[in-house]
């Protein structure tokens, strides 16, 4: 086991940790900005005056759209979302912010500030905005075979709608931003940022500058999970502009709530499927229509959709199949990145019609996945091979021996039996997830190692730091790649002046990308010390041997540090570049066949859980995970990924419920109301393993992506609740609605919320 | 001029300049370039921002307890020992909750990891913590969204016995005052914390405008959200005789000024049904600072400890210009967060009397299934004589404007055998009694249904 602390844990640990928002602190003169947040989900804003905000003690001023020197526009896809909008689009879109002297003075002076609105009709459900053909893009498609004809002569046929609700990221440190002027004038935006890249580049465009005027910072953040990849760039815009306009540092720092009413989230979706399938169970074809509500901006709905339909099948194979994706545009937020990127929603579609296609046919949904999954040789509905399928199957049979799936069924059933009031219910899901941004340029990552006189080495790349390890596999692949001591390296904070035109870290992709980058700078500077070691140890080059800060040959060694100095003093350049582009993809997004991913990461998990039926209230008792993350770059970073993205899944299907109010304003903004899990909701038996024999080729030292793939593990807690449903049900299809909370799984127990209605009707 | 009031930071005097009644510990400590306690939310959800405070226990000796340092107010800061994440570790040497933190992998992101390591810290130093186990109430105030708990859970059982040479230890071993009577900036000021309950009288006839604060969980809240900006508060810290807690044969009396975690220690489990509540109440970083008397004053429709309160038919002892009065709970509520106390009294105690129902139980129905709000909660207890009901309190949280009792239904219980007709009866009588509204916790219908489904399991699970 390569065992590698999280190299910030001391920091962490002591508090002397710091983020964006910290590093305000000791800045003569810095200014706090507060959002004038807007009270109407659609509105032209007719007029903003300070008024009394001006009389608050430490006010500084009202930032507004005449601030703005260069462009009034911060949208990356396309220019849909105006910094100081005059037309709001969403209750709580910041449409100006106060500057003042400390973060109280610019809350009131915020709430003094005054607004004039002129309120214009909101669209607040995705499907009325789809029937009004309102979309933010082109309808996706990707079709296989002949479902219409296949649906026609299946034996069985199901028809059936699932809505899915979205997510608040609740990265602990909200969205923040440090906007600071450098030496010579120009602009250091400290931001608490994913896509360090394109922050740079809209703060730029909003001053009106070239890129090179502009350094974007992201130090380290307080947890992100998507939330950050794109929508972190307006809070350093606004700093930016701040900045521009007073002459002070400006500091961005959402409050919870601001942060909840004003950021993006989950994309929640409608679907709506039909499906044909044999008495065994086997999917004959299936027809899926997707809809997401995508807010009031396209963001990155597009993709996100996009990867939806990708993974429609997870780990089955159907061989006719058609999926089509909408995106609705509402007066809501912008709906965005976070973890998982529209995979979690669809493959959650296609595990709720196995279950009840299991169920309608009165089999055992396990045996149904079983029977449908991926075989050697199959390829996907887009016509991606499926490599390595057998590790589905190979995962599913360790797990249901390690988990002890069988004999624990059974003893459910008996207890079951006798209790009246707890059911219990078991479950297994199993995960495929699609690894690459499956926008390809995407797919590249650079690097800049530099190796000093002394033998120490300082490592820069375009990834983001939010909590995910990158930084500590990165330490560790740059210490196996140079052989040095791991002391002697350090990960620097991400720059947009040590490694440009860097990609968002998404997607997973971090240490694929980055690593892979970072190998290419050491074996860089490796190569070029070679022939040098082999001159100071008088032996030939091919016998020299690299080992944890000593070189070895000719029967002697010399430390890492001699050599080095060594290589100096014969000019040789003891810093290099690094650069990667993931090889083999190739999509066509018009015709939905291609490879859009470099591989398939896997994973399956049980989950046991007890259904008060009295409440609908319920507990997890037990989750056993099985997961192939390739060979562990840092087995306690991927074991951490796997245990935190199933326990975030977890909430995402349980817990987490996000409420909207009439006027399209969020009600569930602080986590007194909006319900994260929280340590009595971690299983209190919690078996992760992850899977042997597992080496990827063509990834960074064999290791596979973990970000994400995790998240939809969680799966099985659904429908292990499904299951304990159908147990107090004594059988039959169970329809449960999501998130899963106790009122859902209360109603699920009277067979619908309208059928219980209606029965308690005298 | 007189010196400003001091705060004791890491074992530093630290003046307290403009002190205000919104001023919070969390700012007060970050200003000091001390960035360890973290804002996650301001509303004392998240423990980010937890800090260690020292606080006398009764028999005199130095406690360490976690609190949210987002919620600690104004009038409570002077002379408050509080010590932040930073001061943990001797130099270079971590302590040792932060050494298992490490080894663990308790941290990701870390922007929560300090204030875990505080919870974790006050359980190491609690006097009856069994080492090596993990109790979970221990960092059930503290949100992590990175590491779903388990590293951490598992650091926490990792914890050995505290050794003999630990810093802390030795400062435990040191008196800590007992909070004083204080009043800024002057005593014509907006700030008191009187010692004596007249005062506290005196002070609410002088002040109209003043709010009574005790830990502020719930009026901390109000503040950071802008909906409540006292100008003028009157803490009620200093106030011994609201900290009583008496016992005799025909009552049980709680002090209204008590810490629930306080009153949960002192009791030892002798009322089952709050035994049943504290866990569910909300965590330990709340109830080291919530009392009965603000969960009383603050009269929310879903204020866990007023049902339960209700259900054992206590009374609440009420202090004003006109002297002391008595009143039972079931009349003290009258509207949405209205109450019979009037604007210069303050509940003293509440008395329950003994000898208590023979069959209680205190249910929570929430979207989690801890530290969450409730959507519906039920407070119940059953007098039973020779198998039939002699007497019954159904108590409701988060199906009408107040905390309330289901009088017709208790009505429909009485006299009859403890069983499935009296239930039902129970229960249709319910049906008429509540109209309950739909908000973003729970549908009206859930909540009407869940009234009686929870008289169904009380019965349940105390038949014979």
């Amino acid at each position: 086991m390569r065992f590698t602390p999280n190299d910030s844990a001391r920091e962490h640990v002591t508090g002397a940790a710091l983020y964006t928002e910290d590093l305000a602190h000791a800045r003569p003169g810095v200014l706090y900005a507060w959002p004038v947040q807007s009270r109407h989900a659609h509105a032209q804003v007719v007029d903003i005056r300070s008024g009394g905000a001006c009389e608050v003690d430490g006010f500084v001023r009202l930032l507004t759209a005449q601030d703005v020197p260069g462009e009034n526009e911060v949208g990356t896809t396309r220019p849909d979302e105006a910094l100081f909008p005059a037309v709001v689009r969403y209750h709580g879109q910041a449409l100006s912010w106060v500057l003042a002297s400390n973060e109280r003075a610019s809350r009131l002076a915020a709430e003094r500030v005054e607004v004039e609105y002129e309120p214009l009709p909101a669209v607040l459900c995705p499907r009325q905005a789809a029937q009004a053909g309102d979309l933010l893009c082109e309808p996706q498609r990707i079709q296989r075979g002949s479902p219409s004809d296949a649906l026609r002569s299946a034996p069985h046929r199901l028809q059936g709608g699932l809505e899915l609700g979205g997510q608040e990221h609740f990265y602990l440190e909200p969205h923040g931003a440090l906007a600071v002027q450098d030496e010579v004038g120009a602009v250091l935006v400290h931001s608490s940022t994913q896509h360090p890249t394109e922050t740079q580049a809209i703060v730029a465009r909003v001053l009106g500058l070239p890129n090179e005027r502009i350094v974007c910072q992201s130090l380290r953040m307080g947890g992100a999970f998507g939330g950050k990849e794109l929508q972190a760039n307006a809070f350093a815009a606004v700093a930016a502009v701040g900045l521009h306009a007073t002459g002070r540092p400006v500091c961005v720092r959402l409050e919870r709530t601001c942060d909840m009413t004003i950021s993006g989230k989950r994309h929640p979706f409608v679907a709506q499927f039909e499906v044909g399938f044999a008495d065994d169970g086997k999917l004959l074809a299936l027809e899926v229509d997707l809809l997401s509500d995508g807010g009031y901006s396209l963001d990155l709905s597009a993709p996100i959709m996009a990867r939806a339909l990708f993974h429609i099948d997870n780990c089955y194979f159907i061989e006719h199949l058609s999926v089509t994706g909408r995106v609705a545009r509402t007066n809501h937020p912008s709906n965005t990145a976070f973890r998982g990127f529209g995979g979690p929603q669809a493959m959650v579609v296609i595990e709720d019609i196995l279950d009840r296609v299991a169920r309608t046919l009165g089999l055992d949904p396990r045996e149904v996945r079983e029977r449908n999954f991926y075989r050697a040789g199959d390829t996907t509905h887009y016509g991606q091979p499926v490599r390595d399928a057998e590790r589905i199957e190979r995962i599913w049979v360790q797990l249901l021996a390690d988990a002890d799936v069988e004999a624990r069924a059974q003893a459910i059933a008996g207890h079951n039996a006798g209790s009246q009031h707890q059911k219990r219910g078991i479950a297994i899901t199993p995960v495929k997830f699609g690894i690459s941004f499956t926008t390809a340029f995407f797919n590249q990552a650079g690097a800049l190692v530099l190796v000093y006189r002394d033998g120490s080495v300082q490592v820069n790349h375009g990834g983001t730091e939010m909590g995910q390890g990158l930084h500590t596999k990165i330490h560790a692949v740059a210490t196996r790649a140079l052989q040095v001591d791991p002391s002697a390296v350090r990960v620097m904070p991400t720059r947009t002046d040590k490694v440009p035109n860097t990609s968002a870290t998404a997607a997973s992709s971090g240490s694929d990308l980055n690593g892979a980058a970072v190998h290419d700078a050491c074996a860089q500077i490796r190569g070029r010390l070679l022939p040098v070691a082999a001159e100071l140890l008088g032996c030939p080059e091919d016998e020299v041997h690299f080992e944890r800060g000593r070189v070895q040959g000719g029967g002697t060694e010399l430390p890492f540090s001699e050599l080095v100095e060594a290589a100096y003093l014969r000019r040789i350049p003891l810093f290099a570049t690094g650069f990667y582009r993931t090889p083999g993809l190739d999509y066509d997004s018009a015709r939905g066949r291609g490879t859009p991913f470099h591989y398939f990461a896997y994973g399956a998990a049980v989950a046991e859980v007890e259904v008060d039926t009295f409440t609908g209230q319920y507990r997890v008792c037990r989750v056993d995970i099985l997961h192939d993350v390739g060979d562990s770059l840092s087995e306690q970073v991927d074991r951490g990924q796997i245990e935190g993205g199933f326990v975030q899944g977890m909430g995402w299907l349980t817990s987490e419920e996000l409420c909207w109010g009439e006027q399209g304003q969020l009600l569930t903004r602080g986590p007194s109301t909006y319900k994260v899990p929280s340590a009595a909701d971690c299983p209190p038996i919690f078996n992760v393993h992850l899977l042997e024999r597992a080496h990827q080729p063509d990834v960074i030292y064999g290791s596979k992506a973990v970000g994400e793939p995790p998240f939809m593990l969680a799966m099985a807690v659904r429908e292990a609740l499904r299951a304990a449903v159908a147990a107090a049900r004594g059988g039959g299809p169970v329809e449960l609605g999501s998130p899963a909370t106790p009122e859902q799984v209360y109603w699920a127990l009277r067979g619908g919320r309208s059928a219980a209605q209606s029965s308690s009707q005298p | 001029m007189r010196a400003p009031p001091e705060l004791v930071v890491n074992g530093q005097p630290t003046p307290l300049v403009e002190l205000e009644a919104g001023t919070r510990l969390l700012d007060v400590l970050r200003s000091l370039g001390l960035p360890g306690a973290k804002e996650g939310c301001g509303e004392g959800e998240c423990g980010a921002c937890a800090v260690l405070c020292a606080r006398r226990d009764r028999q005199g000796r130095t406690r360490l307890e976690a609190v949210n340092s987002c919620l600690v107010v104004g009038p409570s800061l002077p002379g408050l020992h509080v010590w932040t994440s930073e001061a943990l570790a001797s130099g270079s040497e971590l302590h040792p909750v932060q050494r298992a933190m490490c080894r663990f992998g308790g941290s990701q992101c870390g922007y929560c990891t300090p204030g875990f390591v505080i919870s974790m810290a006050a359980e190491y130093y609690r006097p009856d913590r069994s080492p090596g186990e993990a109790d979970p109430e221990a960092i059930g105030g503290n949100l992590c969204r990175c590491t779903g708990y388990r590293p951490i859970r598992d650091a926490l059982g990792s914890l050995g016995a505290v050794g003999p040479n630990d810093a802390f230890i030795q400062r435990l071993a040191q008196p800590t005052p007992a909070a004083f009577a204080w009043a800024g900036p002057d005593a014509e000021g907006p700030l008191h914390r009187p010692l004596e309950l007249d005062q506290v009288v005196e002070l609410l006839r002088r002040y109209p405008d003043a709010r009574l604060v005790h830990g502020a969980t719930d009026l901390g809240v109000e503040m950071h959200h802008g909906r409540a900006r006292p100008v003028q508060l009157i803490s009620l810290e200093a106030v011994a005789a609201l900290r009583v807690f008496e016992e005799d044969a025909q009552h049980l009396r709680i002090g209204a000024g008590l810490p629930l975690s306080e009153v949960e220690q002192r009791l030892g489990g002798a009322v089952p049904l709050l035994e049943q509540l504290w866990p569910l109440f909300s965590s330990r970083l709340i109830r080291g600072r919530a009392t009965l008397g603000g969960n009383l004053a603050t009269a929310s429709p879903i204020g866990d400890g007023s049902l339960a309160l209700l259900a054992l038919d206590a009374e609440a002892e009420l202090l004003g210009q006109q002297g002391v009065r008595r009143l039972p709970l079931s009349e003290f509520f009258v509207g949405y967060r209205e109450t019979q106390l009037a604007a210069t009294e303050v509940i003293v105690s509440v008395r329950i009397p003994l000898p208590l129902a023979g069959a209680a139980r205190f249910y929570k129905v929430s979207k989690r299934n801890q530290d969450d709000i409730s959507i519906v909660a039920a407070a119940f207890a059953v007098h039973l004589r020779q198998g039939a009901v002699a007497g019954a309190r159904l108590a409701y949280g988060g199906v009408a404007p107040t905390p309330v009792r289901a009088l017709a239904a208790e009505r429909a219980l009485i006299g009859k055998p403890w069983g499935p007709t009296a239930i039902a009866d129970a229960s249709a009588a319910l049906q008429g009694e509540f109209t309950p509204l739909g908000d973003h916790r729970g549908s009206a219908d859930y909540r009407r249904a869940l009234a009686a489904e929870l008289l169904q399991k009380f019965w349940y699970e105390t038949r014979a």
